[in-house]
Formats: structure tokens, C-alpha cells, sequence
């Protein structure tokens, strides 16, 4: 991953040391320097080991007695069985329809709300804001939610991963923020030539917050990416599982015999370069949005949490 | 965090007594307003739909906290829920008289206390050290880095402590090799409390740092001038300028973090429950959910989960006020 400029620029550029402070010392660098390594470390070398082992032949794996830290050479075959149809080719399938499908149903809901709620004095302005903003305070059980989402026949149906956690109230705040930005003199003279609310939310204010968009999308898709317990809940049907289940029952089956057995039927142990190629397809897709999603969180994660 | 003072400030612009002359001054002020406003009002719906559906009306739902639930009863949840028979507290007495209940209460609060204590001050350590880090480039590739697995989900955390550290994982298979007896990881009870944390702060250490390097980044840069210049050296400007510049998101997080008190990571628990045991990795919200959907008990379940919700609620409130007693805006504007 290529460094990037830190995020939003939070602090003034600083790249020399200002001339009133002590130079450093030798064991207070050494200790700088061994956090900042040991961190980074302890996030890439398992990754690293996890994208070797995946790319390994079996002698490598076997040679290495399990998992594989110098790549011998790219052997691609773990792959080519996953996307060969079968389970997890049809999980991968399943989340990417949840993904797009829900961030286009998240996106809308959280946009239209933000927008019919950003204009303090229309009528029932505050009662709504009430509405919306009491979910913080007040959430249902775990159990009234399943009865509900299951009285009304959601269950085995995709649209159990989507609905219930389709509105984010935080980002519709977080929206709602950047929208209250936008000078009023733009619409207000659109409102003049006789533009509707919905034209000028679709000519004015979307385009100039495509920034905004982008990230809270991003922020949508990379959860239904992540839906597992959902799933759990409410998805019986192997044929349905998304990716997270399935990696769940490849891996932590191991972990926990309580569970094995039961989620992969009649599939056949899968090798280890075939499990750890589920672990880095799982990966994937959050490592490519990532340098998208990084170049902008943090402002939007202040926007939220310092202006409410 | 959530609804500042901008949310509840007054509009903008005050609307006069008397609305400007508009022709038709005869209608009732408010349907002029839903003349102006009902674009507004059919963007809001279909939010307002979905938290009423799949918020408000499961809350409503919570009466079945009160019967003995039986789903089987009518055709339909509703049917089941108008023919359960009502129990009164019962389910309530028998949840307080559960040990296994207080046993997953001691296994929430102690995992909050502990990560209180041993994971949230590393956040603040991080982003003081990579605040002093000169190079911009280094800065920025540490923090792309420690940001990622925020991103993860906790099926894929747990993945990867699993073939680290689990029985088959990289270290006890390098362990082994050398002749080592490999430590038992990810099975063991006894250090289920530090794992956990481990894990936590794999995936949240470097999201953690993102706010206290914001407040960093406003600390005026001429206090540490002036305190240098007066010969403070680097541990007293830490101390006297950095630190208290910190207090309020710090203050602010300890209060959220309060409200918060009863829920630990459900998704990373309910993954390793079996394989660590009931004793040490039951809490709150996994036992919800083992005594309700895992075993069709939804009465006894919800009474569970209603008095998570309750407790959670009190100290949501009690943060609050600690919060404007610290002097700070709290989590919601008191108007």
C-alpha cells in the first residue's frame, strides 16, 4: 500500500523540527522506532503469511510443515478451485449482490432523510429529528428484532442482511452535517426559479457532496462486505450464505467442534492454500476501497463526532 | 458524539409571528407549511418507515419480556404474541436467580474494566508518539497501515489471531520445530481476558489514535515554545500542555465508553464461546442470544435482553451528567 498523504490534512505540514525543541535522543528514537515497527508488523505479517500461503503448492505447505512465511513461487490453483462454482464462488456471488444492492438501498434512505431533514423550521423538523436521533438512546432487544424480521417472512431472504441495518442514523448525521454546509443562497435561488426540492437535492446539493457520498457509501458497502451474524440469524439456507459464514465455518470450525460439520455439508476438507485464498478474496475487496475510503474517513468521522 | 448543540439549535433563521404576505393568508399556517415543506416529508419517509419497522415496533416487542412466549402458538409472531400467556416479572425472577446470568454480567464488566484499563490508553500513547514522528511519509504509511483492519470483520480478526496463534497457527507450527511445547492460545480460559483484548487492539488500535490526533493537531503550537523556552523539557511539556490539551476527548470517550458499559465485542464472543467455554466467554449479549434464538426460550431471552437495554439506557444518562459536570458538551445537548 502506498503511504498517502495523512488524512485530511488534520495537522499543518511539520517536516522540520522546530528550532526550540531538544534534539532527540538516542534511546527515545530507538523506542519510537520500535513501536512504530512493531505495529506496523503486527498487522502486515499476517497478512503477508496468510497471501503466501494462499499462492503455495501443496510440497511448499507440506515442506513448511503448514503455513508458508518465504514464497517459493505462485502457484495459483487454490484459486482457480474457488472460482470454479461451488460454494464459495456462489458466497461470493451472494455478498457482492448484498453489497451493491444494500449500499444503493442504505445510500438513497440515509440521502433523501438527510436532505428532508437538513432545513431547520420546515414543518416537523425537530419532531423528526426526535425520531431519528432517540435511536441512539433507545434500541430494541435481540429478540423482538428476530420475531419482527422474521414475522415478516425475511427469513432465508437476502433482504434480512439489508433492511434491518439499511439506515444508519450516525451516517445520516454525518450526511445531514455536510449538507447544513452547503450555502442556502444556492438553493434558495434555484428555489426561485421554481426548482422542487427533489431537483435541487439531485442538481445542487448531490453534486457538490459526491466527496461526502463516496465515503459514507464506502463505509455502508464495507459493512454488508462484513455481514456475518445477520446471517447467522436469519439465513439457514447453505445455498445463501455469504462470504463471512462460509469462511467462518472453514476456519473457525477447527476452533470450535461444536460447530463444524453443520454449515459445509457434504464438502470435503478444504486444503490450507484453499482456505487461506477464501481469507485474502475476504480481504480484497476492503484493501482495494481502502486507499479511496482512508483518503477521506477521517474528516468524516470528525465531522460526526466533533459537530454532531 | 452523536447529537451535538448544532443539531438542537434554533433554525437558523427565525421565522417572523406573522409569515411574509403571501397571497392566500386566509389557510392555517401549517398547510401552508406542507404546501412549502411536503417534499421534505416524503424524503424522510422511507427512513422513518425503516426505524419504525425494524426499530420502534421491535421495541414495542419487548412485551414478550412479560409472557411465555410460545411462537408456535397462531400462525403469525403477532397471533403467538397475542395468545402467549403473560407471566408478569416472572421470567425476570428467573433470570435473577440464574447463575449463569450473573456469570455472563461478572464476564461483561470485567472485560470492560480490563480493556479500560490495559486498551484505551495505548490509542492515545500511539498517537503521541506518531505525532512526534517528523517524516510526513512515515507518518502516513504507520497510519495507513494501523487503520486497516478496523476495516475487518470480526469472522476475519479472529481468522487471523486463529492461524497466528491458534493450535494449527504459525506459532506453535514454528514452536513445535524447534521442540517446543506450543502454549495453548486460543482455548485457554484462564487467559481468555488478555486475548480478547489482543484482539481488540489489533483491530482498533490505529482507528483509536484518528481523534486524539485531531485534538493533537489543535493544541497551539506556541504553548510548547513558550514552556521550552522557560526550560520545560520534553516530559513536562508533555505533561503540562499535550495531556490536559487532551482532557475533553478523553473525558468524552471515558463517559461514552461508560454508556457503553454492558457491550463488548458480541460478534468476536459469540465466535469463540464454544471454543474457549461458557464460563469465561459468556456475556451479556451472547447469552441473550444462547438463551433465546439458540433455544426458543424468546421470553426469558428478551427479559435478558430488556434488562441489558435498561441498564444501558441509566448509564447512558448517568454518563451524560457526569459528562456536563466535567464541564463538557456531553453526548446530547441538555435544551
Amino acid at each position: 500500500m502506498t503511504p498517502t498523504v495523512p488524512p485530511g490534512r488534520l495537522r499543518p505540514v511539520r517536516n522540520r523540527r522546530p528550532a526550540w525543541e531538544e534534539p532527540p535522543t538516542a534511546a527515545g528514537q530507538t523506542a519510537k522506532g520500535a513501536v512504530l515497527t512493531g505495529v506496523v508488523l503486527a498487522v502486515l505479517i499476517p497478512l503477508w503469511v496468510v497471501l503466501v500461503t494462499s499462492v503455495s503448492s501443496r510440497e511448499t505447505i507440506n515442506a513448511a510443515g503448514g503455513l508458508v512465511v518465504v514464497p517459493r513461487e505462485i502457484d495459483l490453483s487454490a484459486y482457480r478451485i474457488i472460482f470454479s462454482g461451488g460454494q464459495i464462488t456462489q458466497a461470493l456471488l451472494i455478498t457482492s449482490l448484498v453489497t451493491l444492492a444494500g449500499t444503493a438501498v442504505s445510500l438513497t434512505v440515509t440521502v433523501l432523510a438527510a436532505y428532508g431533514l437538513s432545513r431547520p423550521g420546515s414543518l416537523g423538523h425537530r419532531g423528526l429529528l426526535f425520531y431519528f436521533l432517540l435511536t441512539f438512546l433507545l434500541y430494541p432487544g435481540l429478540v423482538p428484532s428476530y420475531l419482527v424480521v422474521t414475522g415478516l417472512g425475511l427469513k432465508d431472504s437476502l433482504w434480512s442482511l439489508i433492511l434491518p441495518s439499511a439506515l444508519s442514523v450516525f451516517n445520516l448525521v454525518v450526511v445531514r452535517a455536510f449538507f447544513q454546509n452547503i450555502p442556502g443562497e444556492l438553493m434558495d435561488s434555484a428555489r426561485v426559479d421554481g426548482a422542487g426540492e427533489f431537483r435541487i437535492l439531485w442538481r445542487i446539493v448531490l453534486p457538490l457532496s459526491k466527496a461526502v457520498i463516496a465515503v459514507v457509501g464506502l463505509f455502508y458497502a464495507v459493512g454488508y462486505w462484513n455481514v456475518w451474524f445477520t446471517a447467522l440469524l436469519y439465513i439457514d439456507d447453505n445455498e445463501k450464505f455469504p462470504i463471512q459464514r462460509v469462511l467462518q465455518s472453514f476456519i473457525l470450525a477447527g476452533l470450535s467442534p461444536q460447530q463444524s460439520g453443520t454449515a459445509m455439508g457434504t464438502a470435503l476438507p478444504p486444503t490450507l492454500a484453499i482456505k487461506m485464498a477464501v481469507v485474502v478474496v475476504t480481504v480484497a475487496p476492503i484493501a482495494m476501497v481502502y486507499p479511496f475510503l482512508q483518503r477521506h474517513f477521517t474528516r468524516g468521522v470528525l465531522i460526526g463526532a466533533v459537530k454532531g | 458524539m452523536t447529537s451535538g448543540p448544532a443539531l438542537d439549535a434554533p433554525p437558523a433563521e427565525p421565522k417572523p409571528a406573522t409569515p411574509a404576505p403571501v397571497p392566500r393568508r386566509r389557510r392555517a399556517p401549517i398547510r401552508a407549511r406542507l404546501r412549502r415543506d411536503w417534499p421534505m416529508l416524503v424524503m424522510v419517509l422511507p427512513g422513518v418507515l425503516l426505524l419504525f419497522v425494524f426499530h420502534y415496533l421491535p421495541m414495542l416487542g419487548n412485551v414478550v419480556a412479560f409472557q411465555d412466549y410460545n411462537p408456535y402458538l397462531g400462525d403469525s409472531p403477532l397471533r403467538a404474541l397475542l395468545e402467549s400467556p403473560w407471566v408478569g416479572l416472572g421470567n425476570f425472577q428467573v433470570l435473577f436467580a440464574d447463575p449463569a446470568f450473573w456469570d455472563a454480567v461478572w464476564n461483561t464488566l470485567s472485560i470492560t474494566a480490563f480493556q479500560l484499563v490495559f486498551f484505551f490508553p495505548l490509542p492515545i500513547a500511539l498517537a503521541l508518539v506518531l505525532n512526534s514522528v517528523l517524516s510526513r511519509r512515515l507518518r502516513g504509511f504507520v497510519q495507513t497501515v494501523v487503520y486497516l483492519p478496523h476495516f475487518f470483520s470480526w469472522v476475519l480478526v479472529v481468522t487471523f489471531f486463529v492461524q497466528m496463534l491458534g493450535g494449527a497457527g504459525l506459532l506453535s507450527q514454528e514452536l513445535r520445530q524447534a521442540g517446543i511445547t506450543p502454549p495453548e492460545i486460543m482455548t485457554n480460559p484462564d487467559t481468555f481476558l488478555v486475548l480478547v483484548t489482543a484482539e481488540a487492539v489489533w483491530k482498533d488500535l490505529g482507528w483509536g489514535t484518528i481523534v486524539f490526533l485531531a485534538a493533537l493537531s489543535t493544541i497551539d503550537t506556541h504553548l510548547y515554545e513558550a514552556s521550552a523556552v522557560d526550560g520545560a523539557g520534553r516530559w513536562r511539556r508533555t505533561w503540562h500542555i499535550t495531556l490536559p490539551g487532551l482532557r475533553p476527548v478523553i473525558v468524552l470517550l471515558l463517559i461514552l465508553r461508560l454508556g457503553d458499559a454492558l457491550s463488548v465485542g458480541f460478534e468476536q464472543f459469540l465466535l469463540q464461546r464454544d471454543a474457549v467455554g461458557r464460563q469465561a466467554a459468556e456475556v451479556l449479549d451472547t447469552f441473550v442470544y444462547h438463551q433465546s434464538i439458540a433455544t426458543g426460550d424468546y421470553g426469558f431471552g428478551a427479559a435478558a435482553g430488556l434488562f441489558k437495554a435498561v441498564v444501558g439506557l441509566v448509564l447512558i444518562l448517568v454518563a451524560n451528567r457526569l459528562a456536563h459536570a466535567f464541564g463538557e458538551n456531553g453526548v446530547y445537548s441538555r435544551s
